[in-house]
């Protein structure tokens, strides 16, 4: 077999992955020499720092949907996540340090949708660390000006008579979308609704398709 | 009773937090969230005086006219005490 020398290609023709060993940048240098003087000065320890990075890489969006599965079931609950979801959802566990939440709820004639104009504004505490699409500036600039457009893109068609509410959280607050409980789900556990809640939907990107009967 | 407000149309430098896509923009305000350090302030070093912090819904035919695709459509945002004017009604469309 004549060997074919494609240049960046793997033997089974995929490119290779860059190696990512060009010189730091300046704010990696910056963010080293930031970490390392409040070490050597006693502030903190690489322990507590490397304990706050598992803590922040142990939380995941089926924190959110645990949330938002309680909120279908127990009406009490739903109340008092919309009236202040921070301390419902301290209240069920997570602790979502001092942010504030705010949920939203959406309902057959209301779909939600979460953007932060400003910078990358995410609920990480509750739902992990957040897409990279929710950090580009494609979907930062467009979803305020056209959501209808961006919903479609993720697959989310909805009627004209659908009121689209994009909430920008340019300051203090996060935020958290209470998507539609799919019909067919009467008697689902808590735990089996959950597991139906996407990340997408807790941003308002995405709906919950009902179950498939099997 | 709607609280109607417009936010303030000012290009000011520095750090701020007010998009520029809704300045000059009028809206209603959604939810009062209480008085937050002004983050304009903090991000120089300042004290921050805790400012109220408002919830302010705009239509999109407010923001992007009323040829916009679907006008009844709205954008929340919170925007603090300071950016914003008390106006006694919206101006006619």
């Amino acid at each position: 077999m004549p060997h074919d020398h494609h240049e960046n290609l793997s033997p089974s023709g995929h490119p290779y992955r860059a190696d990512n060993d060009h010189p730091l940048t300046y704010w990696q240098q910056m963010e080293i020499a930031i970490r390392e003087l409040l070490i050597e000065k006693g502030v903190t320890t690489a322990a507590e720092i490397n304990g706050q990075i598992d803590l922040m890489d142990s939380r995941s969006p089926a924190n959110g949907a645990a949330v938002v599965a309680r909120a279908w079931t127990d009406p009490a609950f739903r109340s008092a996540l919309l009236k202040d979801a921070s301390a419902a959802s301290k209240d069920m566990g997570f602790d979502i340090g001092p942010l504030r939440l705010i949920a939203v709820e959406n309902t057959p004639n209301i779909h939600n949708i979460i953007v932060c104009t400003l910078c990358s504004c995410y609920p990480r505490n509750l739902l992990g660390l957040p897409p990279d699409w929710y950090k580009s500036r494609a979907y930062r600039s467009r979803t305020v000006k056209e959501p209808r457009k961006v919903l479609a893109e993720f697959g989310v068609l909805l009627p004209p008579e659908t009121t689209v509410r994009v909430h920008d959280s340019t300051a203090d607050m996060r935020y958290i979308v209470i998507p539609n409980r799919p019909a067919g789900t009467e008697n689902w556990s808590e735990k089996a609704l959950a597991d139906l809640v996407t990340r997408d939907s807790m941003i308002g990107t995405g709906i919950i398709e009902a179950p498939q009967v099997p | 009773m709607v609280e109607w407000v417009r936010v303030r149309a000012d290009m000011p430098p520095g750090h701020v937090r007010t998009p520029v896509y809704l300045r000059g923009k009028t809206g209603w305000v959604e939810r009062h969230l209480g008085p937050f350090p002004n983050p304009e302030a903090l991000a120089y070093g300042h004290d921050g005086t805790p400012t109220p912090l408002m919830r302010i819904r705009f239509t999109m035919s407010e923001i992007w006219g009323t040829d916009t695709a679907h006008p009844d459509d709205t954008v929340d945002a919170e925007i603090y005490a300071h950016w914003l004017e008390n106006i006694e009604q919206p101006h006619a469309p």
